[in-house]
């Protein structure tokens, strides 16, 4: 730490050597942006850094990137209801990478008992629509798995 | 002609002012107001009550007119729904075309008036139940339909000369019109009488829905194919429904639903005129889809200011002739956006607002949500109460009784003018860059409605906005309403089975022809939809015949904004 560190404890509260990186990504075909995107922005604006992969990835195409980024944190964005197909083979790749260091959130209309399932592989949290920002964003700074 | 006399005008803003320093203060000291200002989803600041001193310089005929006439800010038809209600037309399609089928006769059996197809992404982005991209999405959101087969399921039973169908499809549109076509003549209608809509509106896809497929230049051409043809064959058909609904699914306000749907609209004629076509022979049967949310008044306002706007437009700059070429007729769906997954049951009071908005705003026909859409496709019993609440407002509430009742109320006509005039702003704003696609391209829209969205995001988070249910009222709660269920996977299968068959058993050599035919016309540049019909004829699939569509125009990719 050089001697900013002070100034950057008075900034955040977590005063981390360096930003969280999340990779905000959608999956599957579906277009609905909306959610992927505000969430995007809210952890740029809680100090995180941000990539975002735009619409229509497959399962391999978010791990790579995730790699490739070296995120701390995938924040997976799905609406169309092909969850359950698509998500699981999100955490068998980062299994089969092995890779367990990094928080695998999903935000989207996911019913109960489908969140309970995607939580038994893995999947740190999911969110609903009408989930505040603030929640996801404490969340994530609260679990990310990498020292930061 | 203004409506109110000088005198009276001057009375009224006397006594306005003196209210203001009397009255007024000292309410204020005793009843302080809930916000410092109050603003509407669109951002306009709103008064705290509206006098004719707002609308001084009315005039009747120039921004009200009679129903059935120019400007058609009261109605496009005379008696509205006094001769008949609006169609009841409720979105629906999921799983296999079986299951379809079988949710569109009860729809029919409990009185719905229209049907309107939901279809699954793969079908929405032209791809085939088998294609490796599906796996997990077929019959999801809607219907999985790969080729002519699966249509001709869906319309099993249903005589096609009796209903209207809408089919949500923009990309592969041509496609779905010429399954649509067919399996009509399999029952003996013939083109020119089945009736319905095409979405078709591949303008929006770049910025709102976002099940583009082609670049814009090339989805504009296919959306101009659809519309030139069914001007000459399918004299019932609706080509287009030029789509607000998406962009404020999307995030955007009313107020850029209705300026960005109407600048597409714009760019539709220009290219359609530009390709010679007569405006009045194919602006008569353009139709448009609007949003309606839960502030009412804002609602109403806009799509009183989207009917004149688009009255003017027509006649003003496209010099359209015919009264039928200035109309502008809508569907309207509640908006999905606003449905909460905590306290589900209260969206059944969000949707009954929403469809009163779209009632007293004029609409044609009118989709209700069901109150379970957060959390999954609707239950049977989630659509019938969506359903018998459209029943409800027709036959009970009275608001089908009278013609464009909320007029003359001088917050809404004060409302209508505003909507229109900041709706001004933003067209002539794109026109002077060149119209929607080159906006578009320079990821305008796009932009400012990443911006409304969390805008509106943040509104609520620091409650300067209350959903209840969700920042105010909130319970701890358990889910308790039963979602609709059904095995994606063995659908998934069945699709791939019925797609292997359909292969196995058509003639491989007509369907390589059709799809070279079909290829080459779309390389001169001709309408593209005669070689489609063919190559459906013979079995050609969705995927076969996108993909050879994409050979020739290609694909567009995004630049991802945030």
């Amino acid at each position: 730490m050089g001697r900013n560190a002070s100034l950057l404890s008075t900034q955040t509260e977590l005063a981390p050597k360096r930003r969280i990186k999340v990779l905000v990504a959608k999956l599957g075909l579906d277009g609905h942006d909306r959610g992927a995107k505000v969430v995007a922005r809210a952890l740029k604006d809680a100090g995180m850094e941000v990539v975002y992969t735009g619409i229509r990835q497959t399962p391999e195409q978010v791990v790579n990137a995730a790699i490739q980024e070296d995120v701390d944190a995938i924040g997976i964005s799905i609406l169309s209801g092909a969850h359950m197909a698509l998500i699981p083979r999100v955490m068998q790749m980062l299994k089969e990478k092995g890779i367990d260091d990094i928080l695998v959130t999903v935000g989207g209309t996911i019913p109960t008992d489908d969140i309970v399932k995607l939580k038994s592989i893995g999947v740190a949290e999911v969110f609903i629509p009408g989930t505040p920002l603030s929640e996801i964003i404490e969340f994530i700074k609260n679990n990310v798995k990498r020292k930061q | 002609m203004s409506l109110f006399n000088e005198d009276a005008l001057n009375e009224i803003k006397k006594r306005l002012k003196a209210w203001e320093e009397e009255t007024i203060k000292n309410d204020l000291i005793k009843y302080p107001e809930r916000l410092p200002e109050f603003k509407n989803i669109s951002g306009i600041l709103l008064k705290r009550f509206y006098t004719p001193a707002d609308i001084e310089n009315y005039d009747y005929f120039e921004k009200l007119g009679f129903p059935g006439e120019y400007p058609f800010t009261r109605g496009i038809h005379a008696t509205m729904y006094r001769g008949r209600i609006w169609t009841m037309r409720m979105f629906s399609g999921y799983g296999s075309p079986e299951y379809t089928n079988e949710r569109l006769k009860f729809l029919l059996k409990h009185g719905e008036t229209g049907l309107s197809l939901a279809f699954d992404f793969p079908t929405l982005l032209g791809l085939d139940a088998d294609d490796p991209l599906s796996h997990g999405e077929v019959g999801v959101v809607g219907v999985s339909v790969s080729s002519l087969k699966d249509m001709e399921v869906i319309f099993d039973g249903i005589p096609m000369d009796q209903v209207t169908t809408n089919m949500t499809i923009n990309p592969p549109a041509p496609i779905l019109l010429s399954f649509y076509i067919v399996t009509a003549e399999k029952q003996g209608v013939k083109p020119d009488q089945i009736g319905g809509t095409t979405q078709n509106d591949n303008l929006k896809e770049f910025f709102a829905q976002k099940s583009y497929v082609f670049p814009p230049e090339a989805g504009l051409k296919i959306s101009l194919d659809v519309i030139e043809y069914s001007a000459k064959y399918l004299p019932k058909w609706n080509p287009i429904s030029i789509s607000g609904y998406h962009i404020r699914e999307a995030g955007g306000t009313a107020l850029q639903e209705l300026a960005f749907t109407i600048a597409d609209g714009i760019e539709y004629v220009r290219v359609g005129i530009e390709r010679g076509m007569d405006v009045d022979v194919f602006a008569p049967r353009l139709s448009f889809f609007f949003a309606a949310g839960t502030d009412l008044f804002e609602e109403v306002a806009k799509f009183r200011a989207a009917r004149r706007m688009w009255a003017k437009i027509m006649k003003e700059r496209f010099n359209a002739k015919k009264p039928r070429s200035m109309w502008m007729r809508f569907h309207t769906q509640t908006s999905g956006v606003t449905l909460t997954a905590q306290q589900p049951e209260n969206n059944i009071i969000r949707v009954a607002i929403q469809a009163l908005a779209a009632v007293l705003g004029g609409t044609q026909s009118l989709h209700t949500n069901s109150f379970d859409e957060a959390w999954a496709l609707p239950s049977e019993k989630a659509v019938k109460i969506a359903l018998r609440t459209q029943q409800v407002l027709a036959y009970e509430s009275g608001s089908a009784d009278v013609v464009d009742p909320l007029a003359g109320s001088y917050y809404v006509e004060w409302l209508t003018d505003k909507m229109e005039e900041e709706a001004w702003k933003i067209i002539d704003r794109i026109e002077k860059i060149g119209g929607m696609v080159e906006a578009i391209k320079r990821g305008i829209p796009q932009r400012e409605i990443n911006d409304s969205a969390y805008k509106f995001q943040k509104d609520v988070e620091e409650k300067r906005r209350i959903i209840v249910g969700v920042n105010a009222f909130v319970e701890e709660e358990k889910l308790e309403i039963p979602l609709l269920r059904f095995n994606q996977e063995e659908v998934e299968k069945h699709q791939i089975e019925r797609l292997r068959k359909v292969k196995e058993t058509r003639n491989k050599a007509s369907v390589e022809w059709s799809l070279r035919e079909l290829k080459s016309a779309a390389q001169r540049n001709e309408n593209v939809i005669p070689y489609i019909i063919k190559a459906v004829r013979v079995y050609a699939t969705l995927g076969e015949i996108m993909g050879t569509l994409k050979e020739v125009y290609g694909e567009w990719v995004e630049t991802p904004l945030f």
